[in-house]
């Protein structure tokens, strides 16, 4: 699958104008509150007219300006999740998830009803009419109902924005098993740093109506010119790990990546779980000569490959990207320190983070259990 | 209870009633919705004065609203004198006319509390009902219509007892013709002018403040259990 857009557009004051072309997974539109994010899906699906450009998904062309071409959105089979759920209060949940069923041609009937009420485990709910379910079940509903429509293009619009901690908690594990089950490209429009983090597979950073960035997450999470654009407070690194042992005498969980060894609070995961886990930069202490009589339990090894300071030569902070035997790691330091270490490109440094930084919110995978949920509702 | 027994004259005017304001109700309903969506929905030049024109029943004199379908569609009029020649459909001294201008009359309650119905249905749902693959008439037929039968029954209500007491457009445009023209509230008029038909007058007023309860009665069971089947609380 393929969704290249290439559109301009004014709405009011504010000029949308994005160009971008991204494949298959989740690709999630990232960006700040009013950066354009919600008007581009929004002519992705149909429901604005652009003034100019073109919209091609998978080599249909829903919209061609130039060529007068404007596919009405009933036609263009691209389901569509939104913040509020906007299921249809007259209908009972079966209704709601049959709905789009109804008009969708056989060849596009390709997810089977049983499967996804079981995928977002709402099979409780079939016989209740929507005003009755909470937050997180109308979402799941929503997500089935636009499933079950067979689109080829799922589009979700902060589906968890309206949502509290422990809803999101709730239905994140479907939105990853979606992701990772189903067919269904999907483009995820969030501002929310964790989110994008733990879902996306390609993220489009979007500032202020323009695309800033296209490219894997990972890749774009990494780079430092773009974090005044992300959110500097909660950028990091994200870290491919797996689940490697438990450690119950402590409670302590170790995953291993390319770059070491980590340990943190327990997971309630199966050995071998892959995962992703994001190190805050704010969260990274370095050390020029590997530390002793440490509190700290995971300290890496690595290389200083990029050095970017916030206000040029008077700025009190510096980003330092490192090298850890591929994995990236980034670290938020004063320029004090790091005139104090002398750091300089190429230089060998050991990264210190503590374990209780790690928390469970920036990790994907099935995350459920007591502890988790313990952990989150102390952080927050 | 024998003086409470209706005549013969005096039921033939509560069947003429009934049946006058069932058909001006059931045959102004298309319209009604029509217009009603129009004049929610529509962009449209000529929008204010459409909403005028249906409007404007409900303010002049009925005695003028009368006379004007009397021109109009009286046997010489226009409008009338077509109808009459293609498709045999006379208004002038008929039941049929009576209706008319009762449906006439009560069109302005009935677009009205349709279109607040359809104002306060919210566009968004119509939206993701559109990226689900229905068009516009799927939209209007599976969201819009059960969202807004409340406000239609409503407007149903309030068009059928407007039309019941419909009287000076009526009587100006048909006349009052027993058996044929002479509803309710001209049955009723006709009582009070003639020496000893008081008692008539009465229980025929009886008869029409019964019918408005239970037409009021009716309107509040139906709104009270389509708002229990949407779990609107």
């Amino acid at each position: 699958m393929t969704l290249a857009i290439d559109i301009q557009h004014r709405l009011g004051r504010f000029q949308l104008d994005a160009k971008f072309e991204t494949g298959g997974g989740l690709v999630a539109l990232f960006g700040r509150s009013g950066s354009g994010k919600t008007s581009i899906v929004n002519i992705i699906a149909g429901l604005i007219r652009p003034e100019h450009g073109r919209v091609v998904n998978d080599d249909v062309v829903l919209v061609d300006t130039a060529r007068g071409i404007f596919v009405p959105r009933h036609r263009r089979r691209i389901g569509y999740v939104f913040q509020e759920g906007r299921l249809f209060p007259h209908l009972t949940v079966r209704q709601n998830l049959l709905y789009g069923r109804f008009f969708a041609p056989d060849t596009d009937r390709r997810e089977g009803f049983d499967p996804v009420v079981d995928l977002l485990g709402i099979g409780a709910l079939l016989d209740r009419r929507p005003g009755r379910l909470s937050g997180g079940e109308k979402q799941r509903v929503a997500i089935g109902r636009a499933l079950l429509a067979g689109p080829r293009l799922l589009l979700m619009d902060e589906p968890l924005a309206s949502l509290d901690e422990a809803r999101k908690a709730e239905i994140f594990p479907y939105i990853e098993r979606l992701r990772d089950q189903s067919r269904v490209p999907i483009v995820y429009v969030s501002h929310a740093l964790t989110e994008v983090a733990r879902l996306a597979s390609t993220v489009v950073l979007i500032a202020e109506g323009k695309v800033a960035a296209v490219g894997a997450t990972a890749d774009v999470m990494h780079r430092l010119d773009l974090f005044a654009l992300t959110n500097r407070a909660e950028a990091g690194a994200i870290i491919e790990a797996t689940v490697e042992r438990h450690d119950w005498a402590f409670g302590l969980t170790e995953l291993r990546s390319r770059a070491g060894l980590w340990r943190l609070p327990r997971l309630d995961l199966a050995l071998g779980t892959r995962l992703r886990l994001t190190v805050r930069a704010r969260d990274v202490m370095l050390a020029k000569s590997a530390p002793a009589d440490l509190s700290a339990l995971n300290i890496v090894p690595g290389v200083v490959t990029d050095m970017a300071g916030t206000g040029g030569n008077k700025g009190a902070i510096v980003e330092i990207k490192l090298d850890c035997n591929g994995d990236v790691l980034i670290a938020r330091l004063t320029r004090y320190s790091v005139e104090r270490l002398g750091l300089t490109p190429g230089q060998q440094i050991h990264a210190l983070v503590k374990s209780v930084a790690l928390d469970r919110r920036g990790l994907s995978g099935s995350m459920q259990g007591a502890a988790g949920a313990d952990a989150e509702a102390n952080e927050t | 209870m024998d003086w409470m027994a209706l005549s013969p004259e005096e039921w033939t005017a509560v069947r003429l009633s009934l049946k006058v304001a069932t058909v001006a109700t059931l045959v102004g309903l298309p319209f009604g919705i029509g217009v009603a969506l129009a004049l929610a929905r529509g962009r449209f030049w000529g929008q204010s004065l459409l909403n005028g024109l249906v409007l404007l029943p409900l303010i002049l004199p009925p005695v003028v609203t009368g006379y004007i379908l009397l021109i109009v569609f009286g046997q010489r009029g226009p409008v009338g004198s077509w109808l009459a020649n293609y498709f045999g459909i006379v208004f002038s001294f008929r039941w049929t006319g009576a209706a008319l201008a009762c449906g006439i009359m009560g069109f302005p309650l009935m677009v009205r509390a349709i279109r607040l119905a359809i104002e306060s249905v919210d566009a968004r749902l119509e939206e993701a009902a559109g990226t689900l693959g229905a068009n516009r008439a799927w939209v209007f037929a599976t969201v819009t219509l059960p969202l807004i039968i409340p406000g239609i029954l409503t407007g149903m209500i309030l068009c059928f007892a407007k039309a019941m007491g419909e009287f000076g457009a009526t009587i100006t445009f048909v006349s009052n013709i027993p058996g044929e023209t002479q509803t309710l509230p001209s049955a009723i008029y006709t009582f009070t002018q003639v020496p000893g038909g008081d008692q008539n007058a009465l229980r025929l007023t009886l008869v029409s403040v019964a019918i408005s309860m239970l037409a009021l009665l009716a309107s509040e069971v139906m709104a009270r259990s389509t708002h229990r089947r949407l779990d609107i609380e």
